[in-house]
């Protein structure tokens, strides 16, 4: 005998158990923002915001570590961004798809899963120690490069990939070339995609602590250059929380770090927003 | 005196090893509307392609004899497929507005050109929009998205597309397969209009079409031309008992 | 030729030059990674690296085993823990709520996949360890306190794939299921989950591979303890923790057995990428 029950009561069951779960799930993901701005926003302050840290980060404020934070995000950004979409283009636009191109998206997958640490192991060893470019920021830039670069590969071949095949035989039926139609029909419609794997990877430089601690060190000097070492937010933070240097400094760091993801989030949804309803 | 301005010789098309298109000899002539009439498969959109050398797209493609436009092969080397392409403009089977305003798409081939000055782009525009009855309905939300028009005034924007560009030659390919009787007929009532400026080549599965419209009718089955004639002969009289067969609806 | 037309095959050369740059750097990393690390595997034999329970680096007994079964106790925990939690809010958010509430919770879902994880590990440390240590036992650096922390870490990913792969089943599914007298629950469990199933099992590995591939948190709240943990209030240290704890001091054959984890490290997140690939091609017809 097979136990019948009234599909509304199992609805309304189910119903109630999946809102409780979600519910639980919200509360948790908010709370943990809630926390570390309720902790860390009254430590911070334009003083937190520009002045150095003094005592090992027990006193004054961050401003190195944002110098260092940003330089070495956009360093990273600046070698992968263009090799990554670059490649992208040239494999799905230049090249038929083949073996090749099967094997490299394949290794791309795999190497956008690899753990940050192992980067850093690989950073360590090539860039601080065989090349002898020391703990730095280029030593640092290059190994995030490195690890953001199957992501934005990744996703930019996805994006150009999506676009309707008919466009660019308008495109080539009015006379252009392929680089024409690359750029000017292509790109435009993948652009969203690519810039998601492009903020991805802004995101992922900007939270990174394992791979940096071991590339670029954790001076707290301002750099002066690609060869100095520097300390980024989030190695910061680590250091000051695991040391217990200063639990008020940690949670600012945290939630300026927390606010910053934020705020490129959010800016780059309304970028992409604003420019989908320009080409749609 | 009618004089040609497309001669294909010997012309086959090769896809690796199936041939599109089997030793074609066909002339068109100057200022004509051309039609093309055919089951589907039988080679009437490859052998437009092969004009406006799109099918180059395809690795496999490969091609024998010759297809000359005013006295010169297309497919002779040093040929710039550029210049060739923008002589011979072409309107698909679906509409295809790109993701852009309705003034950006009608630029979008000059612009590939070279134009940059904002206002002859402007009149050249309104030129192109009046020339296929579109302008008197989207004049005053040129800036809107072209993907808000309805499917006949997005075919009547890639007609005017190509407009842009001052080709010789029109080519369509089933331009108003998906369209209604209304826009059909707009349509067509345009190419009548056009045949004193371009030449036309219309490939249409539709033979009540190309009864209205076209001067003269090639009919193409698997990959040949069997039968090439003014339209009115075509219709009544055919040399071939395939071309009436296809004609009178016993295969399609 | 136009002169756009003769440009084109200089264009073509550079774009093969920058593929080429990209996919030399992907190679050498992986060559890198293995050559340095199977060298020590090999020499002192897969079945002692892989089984033995001994991680004496400096006396030369390296043995994984302890930190293999706390990579996986921790990432099963964390499976357990994110699933059910980010599939209901999948769920609900596709399927029973409006379409605004969606459009405002997913991108700060998305946005929370943003938080730095040293963030994740903080918290732990100063919210679930004490929490642990005062009510369960056990010094609180714990698998628990590791599998709740990495579940909630992907959340997001789970959550937000989900989503995407539920709303990309064609809405006619949701609509003849109702039309047959179906109620939502039901069309959710025997039509709509079901069709979504491949994207659905996709975030599930990806966020397994997130909670692998997981270092910083971990260290900062598992307690780093090189033995196979006998209860879920155990120390355990994960194979990522003991690249980074080493790291910093390691030489030699030391250093070289640190890769070789990566090594492991490597075909693990290689074989779940292929288990999702091909989950995920095999769609419905």
């Amino acid at each position: 005998m097979r136990l019948h029950i009234d599909p509304k009561i199992e609805q309304r069951f189910f119903r109630a158990l999946l809102w409780l779960l979600t519910g639980v799930t919200v509360f948790i993901l908010f709370f943990i923002i809630f926390y570390v701005l309720k902790r860390g926003l009254p430590a911070v302050s334009l003083q937190f915001l520009t002045k150095n840290p003094v005592e090992m980060g027990k006193a004054g404020g961050i401003f190195s570590t944002i110098i260092g934070t940003v330089a070495l995000t956009l360093l990273a950004v600046l070698i992968a961004a263009p090799l990554g979409v670059g490649s992208a283009i040239y494999l799905t636009e230049y090249t038929r798809e083949n073996w090749i191109t099967r094997v490299i998206r394949f290794g791309s997958e795999c190497l956008a899963g690899i753990p940050s640490i192992i980067f850093g192991l690989f950073g360590f060893i090539l860039f601080v120690t065989k090349l002898g470019l020391g703990w730095s920021l280029l030593s640092g830039g290059l190994t995030l490069a490195f690890m953001i670069l199957p992501t934005i590969i990744r996703t930019s071949e996805e994006a150009i990939l999506s676009v309707p095949y008919s466009y660019r035989e308008v495109s080539f039926s009015l006379g252009g070339t392929k680089w024409q139609t690359v750029t000017r029909v292509v790109l435009p419609s993948a652009l969203p995609g690519i810039a998601t794997g492009v903020i991805l990877g802004v995101g992922r430089s900007i939270g990174e602590t394992a791979a940096v601690i071991f590339t670029a060190g954790s001076s707290l000097h301002i750099p002066n250059s690609l060869f100095s070492s520097s300390r980024t937010m989030s190695v910061h933070f680590y250091i000051l929380a695991r040391e217990g240097i200063s639990m008020s400094n940690a949670y600012g760091t945290a939630a300026v770090l927390i606010i910053a993801i934020l705020a490129i989030n959010v800016v780059a949804y309304t970028l992409m927003n604003r420019f989908m309803r320009k080409y749609c | 005196m009618d004089k040609t301005v497309i001669r294909a010789k010997d012309f086959s098309h090769f896809f690796g090893a199936v041939p599109a298109l089997k030793n074609i000899n066909m002339e068109i002539f100057q200022n004509e509307i051309f039609g093309i009439i055919g089951p589907a498969g039988s080679g009437k959109s490859t052998f437009l392609r092969a004009l406006n050398r799109l099918n180059d797209l395809i690795p496999s493609s490969r091609t024998e004899g010759t297809l000359e436009i005013r006295g010169q092969d297309v497919y002779a080397p040093g040929i710039s497929v550029v210049e060739l392409r923008r002589r011979l403009g072409m309107v698909f089977a679906t509409p295809v507005p790109l993701p852009r305003s309705i003034f950006e798409n009608i630029a979008f081939g000059a612009r590939l050109a070279g134009e940059k000055s904002q206002g002859r782009l402007a009149e050249l525009v309104a030129d192109c929009l009046k020339k296929t009855a579109l302008w008197e309905e989207v004049m005053d939300r040129l800036e809107t998205s072209a993907l808000k028009l309805s499917g006949g005034q997005q075919q009547r924007l890639c007609l005017a597309r190509i407009l842009a560009l001052k080709p010789e030659f029109i080519m369509l390919d089933e331009p108003t397969s998906g369209l209604d009787p209304i826009s059909t007929m707009k349509i067509e009532e345009t190419l009548r209009k056009f045949r004193a400026e371009y030449t036309i080549i219309l490939v249409t599965n539709n033979t009540k079409q190309a009864a209205r419209v076209a001067d003269r009718t090639a009919f193409f089955l698997n990959g040949e031309l069997i039968e090439v004639d003014r339209t009115d002969k075509i219709f009544s009289a055919p040399s071939d008992s395939r071309t009436n067969d296809y004609i009178s609806g016993k295969f399609g | 030729m136009t002169r756009l037309e003769r440009n084109e095959r200089l264009i073509r050369l550079a774009l093969l030059l920058v593929a080429f740059s990209a996919v030399s750097i992907l190679v050498v990393i992986t060559i890198f990674i293995f050559g340095e690390g199977t060298p020590v595997m090999f020499k002192y034999g897969l079945k002692k690296f892989l089984l033995s329970l001994d991680w004496f680096p400096l006396e030369k007994s390296y043995g994984l085993l302890p930190m293999i079964i706390g990579s996986l106790f921790v990432t099963a925990g964390a499976l357990v823990i994110g699933v059910p939690l980010g599939l209901a809010c999948a769920i609900v958010l596709t399927e029973f709520s409006s379409k605004g509430l969606r459009r405002i919770l997913k991108p700060v879902i998305e946005l929370l996949a943003g938080i730095p994880s040293v963030v994740y590990g903080f918290i732990g440390v100063v919210i679930l360890v004490p929490f642990i240590r005062d009510n369960l036992g056990g010094p609180g650096l714990s698998v628990l306190a590791a599998s709740v922390i990495l579940g909630i870490m992907i959340l997001p990913t789970i959550i937000s794939i989900s989503i995407d792969s539920l709303e990309a089943v064609p809405r006619s599914y949701r609509e003849g299921s109702i039309a047959l007298g179906a109620t939502r629950w039901q069309t959710t469990r025997m039509v709509m989950f079901p069709a979504a199933k491949s994207g659905i099992i996709a975030s599930i590995i990806l966020g397994m591979g997130r909670a692998i591939g997981e270092t910083m948190a971990v260290i900062m709240i598992a307690g780093n303890a090189a033995t196979i943990p006998r209860s879920l209030l155990d120390p355990v240290r994960t194979l990522t923790s003991n690249i980074a704890l080493e790291m910093g001091y390691a030489a030699g054959e030391h250093r070289e057995a640190l890769f070789a984890t990566g090594v492991i490290l490597f075909i693990i997140i290689m074989v779940l990428n292929t288990i999702a690939n091909l989950t995920s091609k095999r769609r419905a017809p």
